[in-house]
């Protein structure tokens, strides 16, 4: 499909079920899904001749922990062909079991390792399901928002014991985050707010 | 910094096994707790052969979710610097992968030039590596005096060392012993497994940002894009020296296009005032005060945005959410997927083959591990 509002009737009149609802931005297809539609949305992407979205850029998952369906997957696809990119999400629970993708895009190993790694996402089916980026015996899940950004443990030489070892981490001063943030009339979306509480009182 | 566990069958590689994670800094991390002003410096520290293409993916994500304009001179600055940054990563993989099977003179010849284009980068930004100099909605400073003139000269003379190059290379007996018919990858399998750049172009696939997704003045600029044949090592190392020679000429067309001009974004609210209207002007105090402390904020919004590094396609996908620091910014960087096949590129490849393979895939752990 050449054009993207083309590409978009043809995603929603041949996935009508499976899609919760789609979006064109930034040149770029948002697409919703459900977790269990995800197998077949993803095989219909890279094999339909009108869509060959036939490589598989990234895989990552964004934390909203004040929701109930606290992760969001997205997926990243690129399509060589009709040079159009599609950006496919959808939202789980904390400790819900997602399937893999590495049987149709074996490039999917390492980036789902490292949502594994990062988020605590597990996946069924995955070949190799290790921890990736963090230290070897590494505990907690870096990337979620409730993981502090000095970490829980730091580690050192110890003298005595002859090897590097790993303790709770010891700041002189906490990281210190300033609050700057303070309504500053000028910029647009500001103005917008400040316009929306104006109309609200 | 890579720890890779081989199984052998006598010499003969049965699995490979990267562990990578060395270098993890968690840049992702850093960059949720900075403003989008703080976080360009965690780019040049990733891929830190060629620090410029990666704050390019930023500054270019940050503009589109701004909504704002980038002035044309500083679109052509940007061109040229991520240009330079290319021919820097280049030189040092060509050559250091000569090194790998065993030639150690190109080493030799192909750092002098790099040491004249991170000169470049110093005079521009005050630093030799770790640039800090794209901003969104243009660029830090404008060029200081006579370095125009001096790029231009060593577009004049650095053809001839690339040439030098290939002639200790390129029909090298040894260099192509080693290096031809030596970790294929198929059409096919360059894109189930991601691959991009020089590693998805080596296998003929012509696929370059620069040109299907063009972005800054890429479209008014008239380059190739060499696509190999084989997919094998020895196609890589030549895509790379024909990009070398496109960059050279990329970096002449922009120095003659180049017109005096505005290098960042006219607005006040994004772009941070020179010293000396601070010193005349009450609103270009407070803006500076406020850029340096509170930083811009950016409007709620998610984006994925491309660039083609040195050494392939390198993203930033960036969700904001309103407020000065960004909500998340995933980074896609190249060599992770490309380091991730190594098990498919060296099974049945002799021992020795080991090195020139991941030579050839042009690894730098600063983007891998992140």
């Amino acid at each position: 499909m050449q054009n993207l509002i083309d590409l978009e009737k043809k995603i929603n009149s041949e996935l009508t079920t499976k899609i919760n609802r789609t979006e064109i931005r930034h040149n770029q297809i948002y697409l919703e899904t459900d977790k269990d539609d995800l197998i077949d949305v993803v095989l219909f992407l890279k094999t339909n001749n009108d869509t060959k979205f036939r490589q598989l850029i990234d895989i990552t998952v964004t934390d909203y922990p004040e929701k109930n369906q606290r992760f969001e997957v997205v997926y990243l696809f690129l399509s060589h062909e009709f040079n159009q990119r599609i950006i496919l999400k959808y939202t789980i629970a904390e400790n819900e079991v997602i399937p893999s993708i590495t049987s149709i895009f074996p490039g999917a190993n390492w980036m789902e390792r490292e949502v594994f790694d990062m988020y605590g996402v597990s996946f069924k089916d995955h070949p190799d399901l290790r921890r990736i980026l963090t230290d070897y015996g590494f505990e907690g899940h870096p990337l979620r928002k409730d993981f502090p950004l000095t970490g829980h443990t730091e580690v050192r030489y110890s003298e005595d014991q002859k090897k590097v070892i790993s303790e709770p981490v010891k700041l002189e001063q906490n990281y210190r985050n300033f609050d700057y943030e303070s309504p500053w009339e000028g910029t647009r979306y500001i103005k917008e707010e400040l316009d929306n509480t104006d109309k609200k009182n | 910094m890579l720890r890779l566990i081989l199984e052998l069958d006598g010499e003969v590689v049965e699995k490979a096994d990267p562990h990578i994670g060395l270098l993890h800094r968690g840049t992702e991390k850093l960059i949720e707790n900075k403003t989008y002003m703080q976080a360009v410096p965690y780019f040049d520290r990733l891929d830190y052969v060629a620090p410029m293409n990666q704050e390019h993916a930023f500054a270019l994500a940050t503009e589109k979710i701004l909504e704002i304009d980038v002035p044309i001179r500083a679109q052509y600055i940007r061109v040229i610097f991520c240009e330079i940054g290319r021919i820097l990563s280049h030189i040092l993989n060509v050559t250091t992968q000569a090194m790998d099977v065993g030639a150690l003179t190109p080493t030799l010849w192909g750092f002098e030039e790099r040491e004249k284009l991170m000169g470049f980068y110093e005079r521009v930004s005050g630093s030799r590596l770790h640039a800090n100099y794209f901003r969104a909605g243009g660029v830090h400073q404008d060029l200081p005096q006579g370095l125009e003139e001096d790029i231009a000269e060593f577009c004049e003379t650095f053809p001839k060392i690339i040439n030098d190059l290939e002639s200790l290379l390129t029909e090298n007996r040894i260099f192509k012993q080693r290096n031809v018919d030596i970790g294929i990858v198929t059409k096919q399998d360059a894109l189930d497994y991601s691959f991009s750049g020089v590693m998805i172009r080596g296998s003929g696939v012509p696929w370059d940002l620069r040109k299907s997704q063009p972005y800054d003045c890429y479209e008014q600029l008239d380059f190739k894009i060499p696509v190999g044949k084989n997919g094998d090592c020895y196609d890589r190392y030549l895509c790379r020296i024909e990009e070398m020679k496109e960059s050279v000429s990329i970096i002449k067309q922009c120095l003659s296009k180049m017109e005096k001009g505005p290098i960042k974004s006219l607005d006040g609210k994004i772009s941070p005032p020179s010293k000396k209207e601070i010193k005349q002007s009450m609103e270009a105090l407070i803006h500076h005060f406020k850029l340096f402390t509170e930083g811009y904020r950016v409007p709620k919004d998610e984006i994925y945005t491309a660039v083609e590094a040195p050494k392939g396609e390198f993203g930033v996908y960036l969700i904001s959410d309103g407020s000065n620091k960004p909500y998340k910014c995933k980074i896609r960087a190249p060599g992770f997927s490309h380091l991730q096949s190594m098990d498919y590129l060296i099974k049945g490849h002799m021992l020795a083959d080991v090195p020139a393979v991941l030579g050839s895939l042009d690894i730098v752990f600063g983007e891998v591990d992140r």
